[in-house]
């Protein structure tokens, strides 16, 4: 496992300098370089234009300009953002990273959980009516066009339904309320933190838990320990900032995120649903299935235990295909809802021509891209012992 | 003794039919019409597999409804519509409503209760009580002259919607025609040879898969400068040498270990005969089916990035959507709907047609797919 996991890390590193060469080609091939945003400027001496580009290192050669390139970005120095001058690269994006990483992750996981519980009964209910009714939704949902969705539904939720009950169901966008926050002894990103790592821990502790029930209890009191663990996982956090100082700020925070969570949800879920229908359509002709119906077994022991959880496999496999979609959903996400994350980040970037902060987001975005991809192959190594045990 | 030799039923121990010297079947009939006669019986075949699957048939008739608006544009500019009232980027109309002044500052509107009406009139002070003035709208309802209605700059949302169409189907066809071309050679090459030239194009596919379009498209948008025909252009390699090519190439390594790639070999076939005379046209199908999936995905990505106003294109539905939702329109929901809803079930509906066609398609080409 050890073995498998740090050949993958390799390879990795090695995609990835691959990745910034291409980048740094791209740049490269851009019409001028990045001297030129200056040329423009009457009231700059050329002397003091070959002193900009030799303190941009454009005076070097190509290869010379690549390996600074890459020294710099192996040791953290993304350069200067320069829309917004002083500030470095490196720091708005650790700013903005918790916001995307949380929005990813939750997206991911809630679509994953709930795509594959309803894509399971769905194909256990073949041919009735909610089975033609979801399918139909989710092919909707899949194929709908999604920054128009992400708009529709601010306006659904953020605005009209709003108006009709009279308080804010949803704010429209941004990640909090900036009046509420006036005077506030903390600052957004330590609450946010602090969020995170409660509900991490819970969910941490939980898993634990179950873990130890599987080994040690009998199954029926297992299932039972890991549902009231995980409901008291889900529940804590609650609990805790309720009790707690942050109380106001993190409502507020939580507030602002349940909109975008739940409208990339929806869209990624959509996906995972139907592939998780026709691999379970696939699965339920298998022997296996005969078998234990023949053998007398509950119809939920049949779905939830011999067909689901081979039908399993192939959805953990378009996890990476997923990833790539929950990425590009994301970014749309961030910018329509303003969403401060590293997406729009990005797009701002690009917006004011500021390409060193365009690089820098883009290969953070190509790192968790690579990241998730080693968690699903982690995860499929676990599920698949065919691969463990090679 | 007939000079047709039937193909469709080959009848064995047939001692009726003419010899050659070498004691082969004469078939008199030029190879090409029984080709054609084997492609037609092809097609038949397989269209009935299609038209089984009435979700598919569904798709390919808003596939052609679009087409047919796309192809109608031109004309209706050309014969009915004046460009300069119908032109989708240039043109400019804007239906004046009448208004009978009651008491100054005020009117009277029995029909629609347009509130920026009064802001209007406190600007033209010199019109008296009792007098009408009219009082110029856009973005304007649908009417008999603008079936959607107007834009916030006054054009025509059922010419714009059509234009675009075009753009759609001219950019989907770019992107899977240089998908179709770039996977089906990378991954007939990357099959046939296997080995080192393999690994090195198969890891490639990899990271191109593995980072998304979106965030890349979005930096090169700002790098160059992105029309319609190298949006596809890139769509088309970023897809071709990856998902797209990484299927290919299982198609093709299923192909070249078939008995007939060894005979082409034994016969003398070059590498490059072997891979584009024997391998690719056993994977075309197949590409085939990709081809409609990158459709569907350019379609899409175009409108994205049109959407956040980073395409320079004159107009799209992605633009559409961008233009009502700047101006401020998107909050004003259903009271100004033709401007958010055509344009984005367009987009909906024509990238869910690739979509569903592509499934009816994926029943016809794996056979493994058919009737669970």
């Amino acid at each position: 496992m050890t073995k498998f996991i740090s050949k993958r890390l390799v390879q990795m590193v090695i995609l990835f300098a691959i990745f910034l060469t291409i980048l740094f080609f791209l740049l490269e091939a851009q019409p001028g370089d990045l001297s030129q945003q200056y040329i423009g400027n009457p009231d700059i001496p050329p002397e003091e234009k070959a002193r900009l580009a030799a303190r941009l290192g454009l005076d070097q050669p190509l290869w010379g300009r690549y390996a600074a390139y890459m020294r710099n970005f192996f040791t953290g120095n993304m350069g200067v953002a320069l829309s917004q001058y002083p500030t470095s690269v490196s720091s708005l994006i650790l700013a903005a990273l918790p916001r995307t990483i949380v929005l990813f992750l939750s997206a991911t996981v809630l679509a994953y959980y709930l795509g594959f519980v309803t894509g399971k009964v769905l194909a256990w209910r073949r041919g009735k009516a909610t089975e033609y009714l979801l399918t139909l939704g989710g092919v909707g949902l899949y194929t709908i066009f999604y920054p128009w969705f992400a708009l529709l539904m601010i306006w659904f939720f953020g605005f009209t339904l709003s108006g009709w009950l009279g308080f804010t169901v949803f704010p429209i966008n941004k990640f909090i309320d900036a009046p509420e926050w006036t005077g506030s002894p903390f600052t957004t990103n330590a609450v946010f933190m602090r969020m995170i790592l409660v509900a991490t821990l819970a969910l941490f502790v939980a898993s634990v838990i179950t873990l130890l029930a599987r080994r040690r209890l009998e199954l029926p009191q297992a299932i039972r320990v890991r549902n009231w663990s995980f409901l008291a996982a889900v529940i804590f956090p609650f609990v805790y900032f309720w009790i707690s100082p942050m109380r106001k700020y993190a409502g507020d925070i939580l507030h602002h995120t349940i909109l975008p969570v739940g409208t990339l949800t929806l869209v990624a879920f959509a996906g995972i649903m139907l592939l998780t229908r026709s691999s379970m359509l696939e699965t339920l002709r298998e022997d296996y299935i005969l078998t234990a119906r023949a053998k007398g077994l509950s119809e939920k022991a049949i779905r939830d235990r011999h067909a689901a959880r081979n039908a399993l496999l192939p959805v953990v496999t378009s996890l990476v295909l997923a990833l790539a979609f929950v990425i590009g959903g994301g970014i749309i996400t961030e910018t329509v809802f303003s969403w401060p994350g590293i997406g729009l980040l990005l797009f701002q970037a690009v917006l004011l021509e500021d390409i060193p902060l365009a690089m820098g987001t883009l290969s953070i975005i190509a790192v968790l891209a690579l990241l998730g991809h080693l968690i699903a192959d982690i995860i499929y190594v676990y599920l698949d012992p065919r691969i463990r045990y090679q | 003794m007939s000079d047709r030799v039937d193909l469709e039923e080959p009848q064995v121990g047939d001692f009726q039919l003419p010899r050659a010297p070498g004691g082969g079947p004469v078939i008199q009939e030029p190879l090409w019409r029984i080709r054609l006669r084997l492609f037609r019986k092809a097609l038949r075949r397989n269209w009935a597999l299609f038209a089984k699957n009435k979700i598919g048939l569904v798709g390919l008739g808003i596939i052609i409804a679009f087409a047919l608006a796309a192809l109608a544009h031109p004309i209706l500019m050309d014969r009915v519509w004046d460009p300069a009232i119908y032109d989708p980027v240039r043109g400019y109309d804007a239906p004046r409503t009448e208004f009978l002044v009651v008491e100054n500052g005020t009117v009277e509107d029995p029909t629609s209760e347009i509130d920026h009406a009064t802001a209007r009139l406190k600007t033209t002070p010199f019109v008296k009580v009792g007098e009408t003035i009219s009082i110029p709208s856009q973005p304007a309802p649908p009417s008999d002259s603008h079936w959607l209605g107007t834009d916030p700059l006054g054009r025509d949302i059922l010419s714009q919607l059509m234009y675009s169409t075009r753009a759609a189907f001219l950019l989907g066809a770019i992107a899977a025609f240089v998908t179709v071309l770039i996977a089906t050679t990378v991954g007939s090459i990357a099959a046939y040879f296997g080995g080192w030239i393999d690994s090195l194009l198969m890891r490639f596919a990899d990271l191109v898969l593995l980072v998304p379009l979106i965030p890349i498209l979005i930096v090169i948008s700002s790098l160059f400068t992105l029309t319609l025909p190298l949006l596809g252009v890139l769509i088309g390699i970023l897809s071709g040498f990856g998902g797209t090519a990484i299927v290919l190439k299982s198609q093709a390594l299923s192909v070249s270990v078939k008995p007939f790639i060894d005979a082409a070999r034994v016969a003398g076939g070059s590498n490059a005969h072997i891979i584009f005379r024997h391998i690719i046209p056993n994977v075309l199908p197949l590409s085939f089916l990709y081809m409609m999936f990158t459709v569907t995905e350019a379609i899409a990505l175009e409108a994205t990035l049109s959407f956040l106003g980073l395409m320079n294109v004159q107009m799209s539905w992605g633009l559409m959507i961008n233009v009502a939702h700047s101006s401020g329109y998107l909050l004003s929901g259903t009271s100004y709907w033709w401007l958010l809803i055509p344009a984005g079930m367009a987009v909906t509906l024509l990238a869910a047609a690739f979509f569903l066609a592509g499934r009816a398609m994926d029943e016809v080409v794996n056979p493994r797919l058919r009737r669970r």
